[in-house]
Protein backbone atom coordinates (compact mmCIF):
# COMPACT_ATOMS: atom_id res chain seq x y z
CA UNK A 1 0.00 0.00 0.00
CA UNK A 2 1.22 3.74 0.15
CA UNK A 3 2.64 6.11 -2.75
CA UNK A 4 3.92 3.27 -4.43
CA UNK A 5 0.59 1.39 -4.74
CA UNK A 6 -1.07 4.45 -5.91
CA UNK A 7 1.26 4.55 -8.44
CA UNK A 8 1.46 1.27 -10.23
CA UNK A 9 -2.62 0.66 -9.99
CA UNK A 10 -2.70 2.95 -12.91
CA UNK A 11 -1.01 0.85 -15.12
CA UNK A 12 -2.30 -2.83 -14.86
CA UNK A 13 -5.39 -3.16 -12.47
CA UNK A 14 -6.98 -0.04 -13.69
CA UNK A 15 -5.90 1.29 -16.56
CA UNK A 16 -7.73 3.92 -17.47
CA UNK A 17 -8.99 3.25 -21.14
CA UNK A 18 -9.21 -0.82 -20.64
CA UNK A 19 -10.70 -1.04 -17.44
CA UNK A 20 -12.21 1.53 -16.25
CA UNK A 21 -13.73 2.00 -19.59
CA UNK A 22 -13.10 5.95 -19.31
CA UNK A 23 -12.08 8.65 -21.69
CA UNK A 24 -12.87 6.88 -24.23
CA UNK A 25 -13.28 9.44 -27.18
CA UNK A 26 -9.61 10.29 -27.48
CA UNK A 27 -8.21 6.85 -27.23
CA UNK A 28 -10.46 6.15 -30.40
CA UNK A 29 -9.92 9.14 -32.33
CA UNK A 30 -6.41 9.80 -31.99
CA UNK A 31 -4.85 6.15 -32.18
CA UNK A 32 -4.33 5.89 -35.69
CA UNK A 33 -0.41 6.01 -35.58
CA UNK A 34 1.62 5.21 -32.09
CA UNK A 35 2.70 8.97 -32.35
CA UNK A 36 -0.16 10.26 -31.62
CA UNK A 37 -1.40 8.27 -29.04
CA UNK A 38 2.32 9.28 -27.21
CA UNK A 39 1.49 13.01 -27.35
CA UNK A 40 -2.29 13.02 -26.30
CA UNK A 41 -0.90 10.68 -23.80
CA UNK A 42 1.20 13.09 -22.25
CA UNK A 43 -0.50 15.91 -22.65
CA UNK A 44 -3.31 14.09 -20.41
CA UNK A 45 -0.92 13.06 -18.08
CA UNK A 46 0.38 16.53 -17.67
CA UNK A 47 -3.21 17.69 -17.21
CA UNK A 48 -3.83 14.92 -14.78
CA UNK A 49 -1.25 15.26 -12.40
CA UNK A 50 -1.26 19.17 -12.31
CA UNK A 51 -4.95 19.03 -11.59
CA UNK A 52 -4.75 15.88 -8.92
CA UNK A 53 -2.63 18.08 -7.07
CA UNK A 54 -4.39 21.47 -7.07
CA UNK A 55 -7.78 19.48 -5.84
CA UNK A 56 -6.13 17.57 -3.34
CA UNK A 57 -4.44 21.12 -1.84
CA UNK A 58 -7.75 22.81 -2.25
CA UNK A 59 -9.99 19.82 -0.75
CA UNK A 60 -10.52 21.96 2.11
CA UNK A 61 -11.22 24.99 0.25
CA UNK A 62 -13.69 24.35 -2.30
CA UNK A 63 -17.40 23.51 -0.76
CA UNK A 64 -18.50 20.84 -1.61
CA UNK A 65 -21.92 22.08 -3.64
CA UNK A 66 -19.81 23.86 -6.15
CA UNK A 67 -16.80 21.34 -6.61
CA UNK A 68 -17.64 19.99 -9.61
CA UNK A 69 -17.67 23.45 -10.92
CA UNK A 70 -14.71 24.46 -9.20
CA UNK A 71 -12.71 21.58 -10.56
CA UNK A 72 -13.62 22.14 -14.34
CA UNK A 73 -12.55 25.17 -14.15
CA UNK A 74 -9.28 23.89 -12.99
CA UNK A 75 -9.09 21.70 -15.44
CA UNK A 76 -9.95 23.64 -17.80
CA UNK A 77 -7.11 26.38 -17.20
CA UNK A 78 -4.30 23.27 -17.36
CA UNK A 79 -5.73 22.30 -20.46
CA UNK A 80 -5.19 25.85 -22.10
CA UNK A 81 -1.95 25.67 -21.21
CA UNK A 82 -1.30 22.74 -22.96
CA UNK A 83 -3.27 24.10 -25.85
CA UNK A 84 -1.06 26.79 -25.87
CA UNK A 85 2.67 25.10 -25.17
CA UNK A 86 1.64 22.52 -28.17
CA UNK A 87 0.47 25.33 -30.54
CA UNK A 88 3.99 27.33 -29.93
CA UNK A 89 6.02 23.83 -29.89
CA UNK A 90 4.81 20.76 -31.19
CA UNK A 91 2.89 22.54 -34.40
CA UNK A 92 2.19 19.59 -36.30
CA UNK A 93 0.96 17.23 -33.83
CA UNK A 94 -1.42 20.21 -32.44
CA UNK A 95 -2.95 19.98 -35.93
CA UNK A 96 -3.03 16.14 -35.72
CA UNK A 97 -4.67 15.91 -32.60
CA UNK A 98 -7.00 19.53 -33.31
CA UNK A 99 -10.10 19.43 -31.52
CA UNK A 100 -9.40 16.62 -28.97
CA UNK A 101 -6.73 18.90 -26.80
CA UNK A 102 -9.81 21.59 -26.15
CA UNK A 103 -11.55 18.05 -25.21
CA UNK A 104 -9.00 16.87 -22.46
CA UNK A 105 -11.28 19.12 -20.52
CA UNK A 106 -14.12 16.43 -20.35
CA UNK A 107 -12.31 13.76 -20.22
CA UNK A 108 -13.42 11.82 -17.93
CA UNK A 109 -10.59 10.53 -16.97
CA UNK A 110 -9.35 13.66 -15.73
CA UNK A 111 -12.33 14.49 -13.36
CA UNK A 112 -13.25 11.31 -12.63
CA UNK A 113 -9.61 10.74 -10.59
CA UNK A 114 -10.48 14.91 -9.01
CA UNK A 115 -13.88 13.87 -7.92
CA UNK A 116 -12.50 10.04 -6.58
CA UNK A 117 -8.80 10.06 -5.21
CA UNK A 118 -7.47 13.55 -5.11
CA UNK A 119 -10.62 15.36 -3.32
CA UNK A 120 -10.24 12.68 -0.24
CA UNK A 121 -6.51 11.98 -0.43
CA UNK A 122 -3.46 13.98 0.58
CA UNK A 123 -1.12 15.59 -1.84
CA UNK A 124 1.70 12.72 -2.37
CA UNK A 125 -0.64 9.80 -3.47
CA UNK A 126 -2.86 12.35 -5.40
CA UNK A 127 0.42 13.09 -7.69
CA UNK A 128 1.18 9.34 -7.64
CA UNK A 129 -2.17 8.40 -8.87
CA UNK A 130 -2.49 10.97 -11.59
CA UNK A 131 1.23 10.00 -12.46
CA UNK A 132 0.25 6.22 -12.53
CA UNK A 133 -3.05 6.72 -14.07
CA UNK A 134 -1.46 8.83 -16.74
CA UNK A 135 1.22 6.51 -18.05
CA UNK A 136 -1.37 4.07 -17.96
CA UNK A 137 -3.52 6.07 -20.20
CA UNK A 138 -0.09 6.69 -22.45
CA UNK A 139 0.62 3.93 -22.78
CA UNK A 140 -2.68 2.01 -23.87
CA UNK A 141 -2.80 4.60 -25.96
CA UNK A 142 0.56 4.29 -27.71
CA UNK A 143 -0.10 0.37 -27.46
CA UNK A 144 -3.26 0.90 -29.35
CA UNK A 145 -2.04 3.43 -31.85
CA UNK A 146 1.18 1.13 -32.55
CA UNK A 147 -1.21 -2.09 -33.26
CA UNK A 148 -3.44 -0.32 -36.07
CA UNK A 149 -0.70 1.64 -37.46
CA UNK A 150 1.22 -1.54 -37.60
CA UNK A 151 -1.82 -3.74 -39.14
CA UNK A 152 -3.60 -0.77 -40.95
CA UNK A 153 -1.05 1.57 -42.82
CA UNK A 154 2.10 -1.18 -42.21
CA UNK A 155 4.35 1.18 -40.03
CA UNK A 156 5.35 1.63 -36.95
CA UNK A 157 6.46 5.24 -35.42
CA UNK A 158 6.63 6.34 -39.65
CA UNK A 159 9.18 3.57 -40.60
CA UNK A 160 7.58 0.70 -42.85
CA UNK A 161 8.43 -2.25 -40.77
CA UNK A 162 6.14 -4.96 -42.49
CA UNK A 163 7.72 -7.35 -45.41
CA UNK A 164 6.81 -5.92 -49.03
CA UNK A 165 3.95 -7.60 -50.35
CA UNK A 166 2.14 -6.51 -47.03
CA UNK A 167 -1.28 -5.73 -47.65
CA UNK A 168 -2.53 -2.97 -45.13
CA UNK A 169 -5.96 -3.80 -43.91
CA UNK A 170 -6.98 -0.22 -44.87
CA UNK A 171 -10.04 -0.40 -42.32
CA UNK A 172 -8.02 -0.37 -39.09
CA UNK A 173 -6.88 2.95 -39.25
CA UNK A 174 -10.62 4.32 -40.10
CA UNK A 175 -13.20 4.71 -37.21
CA UNK A 176 -14.70 0.78 -37.41
CA UNK A 177 -11.00 -0.41 -36.90
CA UNK A 178 -10.90 1.99 -33.61
CA UNK A 179 -14.09 0.59 -32.31
CA UNK A 180 -13.52 -3.23 -33.13
CA UNK A 181 -10.12 -3.34 -31.93
CA UNK A 182 -10.81 -1.62 -28.61
CA UNK A 183 -13.64 -4.22 -28.37
CA UNK A 184 -11.07 -7.10 -28.83
CA UNK A 185 -8.51 -5.96 -26.58
CA UNK A 186 -10.89 -5.64 -23.84
CA UNK A 187 -12.28 -8.54 -24.54
CA UNK A 188 -8.49 -10.24 -24.50
CA UNK A 189 -7.65 -8.25 -20.72
CA UNK A 190 -10.87 -9.85 -19.17
CA UNK A 191 -9.68 -13.48 -20.70
CA UNK A 192 -6.26 -12.77 -19.02
CA UNK A 193 -7.38 -11.40 -16.00
CA UNK A 194 -9.98 -14.44 -15.38
CA UNK A 195 -7.12 -16.86 -16.38
CA UNK A 196 -5.21 -14.83 -13.30
CA UNK A 197 -7.53 -15.19 -11.31
CA UNK A 198 -7.97 -18.82 -11.87
CA UNK A 199 -4.43 -19.95 -11.55
CA UNK A 200 -3.95 -18.24 -8.36
CA UNK A 201 -7.26 -19.75 -6.89
CA UNK A 202 -6.53 -23.36 -7.86
CA UNK B 1 -31.92 25.70 -48.96
CA UNK B 2 -29.82 23.25 -50.88
CA UNK B 3 -26.68 24.47 -48.55
CA UNK B 4 -28.59 23.76 -45.27
CA UNK B 5 -29.89 20.30 -46.79
CA UNK B 6 -26.28 19.31 -47.31
CA UNK B 7 -25.26 20.12 -43.70
CA UNK B 8 -28.01 18.74 -42.31
CA UNK B 9 -27.38 15.07 -44.29
CA UNK B 10 -23.91 15.35 -43.91
CA UNK B 11 -24.11 15.84 -39.92
CA UNK B 12 -26.22 12.98 -39.60
CA UNK B 13 -25.54 10.03 -41.63
CA UNK B 14 -21.73 11.07 -43.14
CA UNK B 15 -20.04 12.69 -40.43
CA UNK B 16 -21.74 10.99 -37.86
CA UNK B 17 -20.92 12.72 -34.78
CA UNK B 18 -20.03 9.21 -32.68
CA UNK B 19 -19.16 6.95 -35.25
CA UNK B 20 -17.18 9.06 -37.59
CA UNK B 21 -16.13 11.58 -35.54
CA UNK B 22 -15.79 9.63 -32.13
CA UNK B 23 -17.16 12.49 -30.07
CA UNK B 24 -19.05 11.49 -26.88
CA UNK B 25 -18.16 8.00 -26.43
CA UNK B 26 -18.17 7.40 -22.86
CA UNK B 27 -22.62 7.70 -22.80
CA UNK B 28 -22.38 6.34 -25.75
CA UNK B 29 -21.88 2.73 -24.67
CA UNK B 30 -23.04 3.89 -20.92
CA UNK B 31 -26.66 4.06 -21.69
CA UNK B 32 -26.87 2.02 -24.69
CA UNK B 33 -28.44 -1.10 -22.51
CA UNK B 34 -32.12 -0.02 -22.15
CA UNK B 35 -34.08 1.42 -24.96
CA UNK B 36 -35.85 4.28 -22.94
CA UNK B 37 -32.57 5.15 -21.12
CA UNK B 38 -31.50 5.74 -25.00
CA UNK B 39 -34.28 7.70 -25.89
CA UNK B 40 -34.32 9.80 -22.78
CA UNK B 41 -30.59 10.64 -23.09
CA UNK B 42 -30.71 11.15 -27.14
CA UNK B 43 -33.46 13.95 -26.18
CA UNK B 44 -31.51 15.11 -23.62
CA UNK B 45 -28.32 15.65 -25.96
CA UNK B 46 -30.50 17.20 -28.75
CA UNK B 47 -32.15 19.45 -26.48
CA UNK B 48 -28.95 20.83 -24.88
CA UNK B 49 -26.36 20.43 -27.94
CA UNK B 50 -28.52 23.12 -29.52
CA UNK B 51 -28.62 25.39 -26.93
CA UNK B 52 -24.93 25.53 -26.12
CA UNK B 53 -23.54 25.48 -29.32
CA UNK B 54 -26.11 28.97 -29.88
CA UNK B 55 -25.14 30.17 -27.05
CA UNK B 56 -21.30 29.82 -27.30
CA UNK B 57 -21.49 30.91 -30.74
CA UNK B 58 -23.04 34.51 -29.53
CA UNK B 59 -20.38 34.30 -26.69
CA UNK B 60 -17.62 33.75 -29.14
CA UNK B 61 -18.04 36.23 -31.94
CA UNK B 62 -19.76 39.04 -29.30
CA UNK B 63 -17.35 38.17 -26.39
CA UNK B 64 -14.23 36.46 -27.28
CA UNK B 65 -13.73 37.45 -31.00
CA UNK B 66 -14.31 41.37 -30.24
CA UNK B 67 -11.58 41.58 -27.09
CA UNK B 68 -9.05 39.04 -28.86
CA UNK B 69 -9.54 36.76 -26.16
CA UNK B 70 -10.27 33.48 -28.35
CA UNK B 71 -7.28 31.59 -26.40
CA UNK B 72 -10.05 31.13 -23.50
CA UNK B 73 -12.16 29.91 -25.73
CA UNK B 74 -11.72 26.36 -23.78
CA UNK B 75 -12.38 27.79 -20.50
CA UNK B 76 -15.76 29.94 -21.67
CA UNK B 77 -17.16 26.95 -23.54
CA UNK B 78 -17.15 25.03 -20.50
CA UNK B 79 -18.52 27.24 -18.48
CA UNK B 80 -21.18 28.34 -20.36
CA UNK B 81 -21.95 24.76 -20.97
CA UNK B 82 -21.86 23.73 -17.00
CA UNK B 83 -23.86 26.92 -16.12
CA UNK B 84 -26.28 26.32 -18.84
CA UNK B 85 -27.22 22.66 -17.69
CA UNK B 86 -27.70 24.28 -14.60
CA UNK B 87 -30.32 26.46 -15.72
CA UNK B 88 -32.16 23.88 -18.06
CA UNK B 89 -32.47 21.63 -15.17
CA UNK B 90 -33.64 24.07 -13.06
CA UNK B 91 -36.16 25.35 -15.36
CA UNK B 92 -37.18 22.10 -16.23
CA UNK B 93 -37.85 21.36 -12.88
CA UNK B 94 -40.15 24.05 -12.76
CA UNK B 95 -41.63 24.73 -15.60
CA UNK B 96 -41.94 21.38 -16.97
CA UNK B 97 -41.82 18.41 -15.15
CA UNK B 98 -42.79 15.66 -17.17
CA UNK B 99 -40.16 16.05 -18.74
CA UNK B 100 -37.77 16.93 -16.01
CA UNK B 101 -38.53 13.12 -15.04
CA UNK B 102 -37.98 11.92 -18.42
CA UNK B 103 -34.33 13.85 -18.89
CA UNK B 104 -33.45 14.69 -15.12
CA UNK B 105 -31.13 12.07 -14.14
CA UNK B 106 -29.28 12.75 -18.15
CA UNK B 107 -28.89 16.77 -17.23
CA UNK B 108 -25.85 16.09 -14.97
CA UNK B 109 -24.20 13.56 -17.07
CA UNK B 110 -24.36 15.76 -20.28
CA UNK B 111 -21.97 18.37 -18.79
CA UNK B 112 -19.09 15.70 -19.26
CA UNK B 113 -20.10 14.42 -22.66
CA UNK B 114 -17.77 15.57 -25.02
CA UNK B 115 -19.96 15.58 -28.05
CA UNK B 116 -21.21 19.37 -26.31
CA UNK B 117 -18.48 20.65 -26.27
CA UNK B 118 -16.89 19.51 -29.42
CA UNK B 119 -19.75 20.36 -31.62
CA UNK B 120 -19.62 23.85 -30.16
CA UNK B 121 -15.56 24.09 -30.75
CA UNK B 122 -16.18 22.45 -34.34
CA UNK B 123 -18.82 25.08 -35.71
CA UNK B 124 -16.34 27.74 -34.64
CA UNK B 125 -14.17 26.19 -36.27
CA UNK B 126 -15.44 25.68 -39.43
CA UNK B 127 -16.50 29.13 -38.98
CA UNK B 128 -20.33 28.45 -39.63
CA UNK B 129 -22.99 31.29 -39.49
CA UNK B 130 -25.11 31.65 -36.76
CA UNK B 131 -28.20 29.66 -38.46
CA UNK B 132 -26.01 27.38 -39.83
CA UNK B 133 -24.22 26.30 -36.05
CA UNK B 134 -27.69 25.89 -35.21
CA UNK B 135 -28.39 23.33 -38.05
CA UNK B 136 -25.20 21.87 -37.90
CA UNK B 137 -25.93 21.23 -33.72
CA UNK B 138 -29.18 19.99 -34.21
CA UNK B 139 -28.05 17.49 -37.00
CA UNK B 140 -24.89 16.33 -35.12
CA UNK B 141 -27.13 15.65 -32.05
CA UNK B 142 -30.19 14.00 -33.98
CA UNK B 143 -26.86 11.57 -35.35
CA UNK B 144 -25.90 10.96 -31.92
CA UNK B 145 -29.17 9.59 -31.03
CA UNK B 146 -29.81 7.93 -33.65
CA UNK B 147 -26.33 5.96 -33.68
CA UNK B 148 -27.35 5.22 -29.90
CA UNK B 149 -31.05 4.19 -30.58
CA UNK B 150 -29.31 2.00 -32.97
CA UNK B 151 -26.87 0.85 -31.31
CA UNK B 152 -29.55 -0.04 -28.17
CA UNK B 153 -31.32 -2.16 -30.34
CA UNK B 154 -28.75 -4.51 -30.88
CA UNK B 155 -27.18 -4.88 -27.76
CA UNK B 156 -31.07 -5.41 -26.13
CA UNK B 157 -31.13 -8.72 -27.76
CA UNK B 158 -27.20 -9.25 -26.69
CA UNK B 159 -29.24 -10.46 -23.01
CA UNK B 160 -31.18 -13.36 -24.50
CA UNK B 161 -28.16 -14.68 -27.21
CA UNK B 162 -25.16 -16.97 -26.21
CA UNK B 163 -22.13 -14.97 -25.95
CA UNK B 164 -18.76 -15.70 -24.75
CA UNK B 165 -18.03 -14.63 -20.88
CA UNK B 166 -15.07 -12.72 -21.83
CA UNK B 167 -16.66 -10.47 -24.54
CA UNK B 168 -19.73 -10.11 -22.65
CA UNK B 169 -20.53 -5.83 -22.08
CA UNK B 170 -18.30 -3.10 -23.05
CA UNK B 171 -16.60 -5.49 -25.31
CA UNK B 172 -19.01 -6.43 -27.12
CA UNK B 173 -20.79 -2.87 -26.96
CA UNK B 174 -17.69 -1.90 -28.60
CA UNK B 175 -17.09 -4.26 -31.46
CA UNK B 176 -20.90 -3.79 -32.24
CA UNK B 177 -20.34 -0.43 -32.67
CA UNK B 178 -17.31 -0.83 -34.84
CA UNK B 179 -19.67 -2.98 -37.40
CA UNK B 180 -22.50 0.21 -37.34
CA UNK B 181 -19.47 2.45 -38.21
CA UNK B 182 -18.66 -0.18 -41.05
CA UNK B 183 -22.46 0.01 -41.95
CA UNK B 184 -22.52 4.08 -41.98
CA UNK B 185 -19.54 4.21 -44.14
CA UNK B 186 -22.08 3.11 -46.94
CA UNK B 187 -22.94 6.77 -46.54
CA UNK B 188 -19.67 8.40 -47.62
CA UNK B 189 -19.75 9.64 -50.70
CA UNK B 190 -23.33 10.52 -50.55
CA UNK B 191 -22.32 14.19 -49.88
Amino acid sequence: MGVMHEFTKGLWKEVPPFRLVLGLCPVLAVTTAAKNGVGMGLATTFVLVCSNTLVSLLRSVIPKKVRIAAYIVLIASFVVIVELAMQAYFYPLYKILGIFIPLIVVNCIILGRAEAFASKNRILPSIADGLGMGIGFTLSLTFLGALRELLGSGTCFGYPVMWESFQPFGILVKAPGAFICLGMILGLMNWISARQKAKNAG
Amino acid sequence: MTEYLLLLVSAVFVNNIILARYLGNCPFLGVSTRLDTALGMSMAVVFVTTLASATTWIVQTYLLTPHELEYLQTIAFILVIATLVQFVEMFLQKAAPALYKALGIFLPLITTNCAVLGVAVLSIQNEYSFIKTLVFAFASSVGYGLALVLLTGVRERFETAPIPVHVRGTSLGLITAGLLALAFFGFAGMV
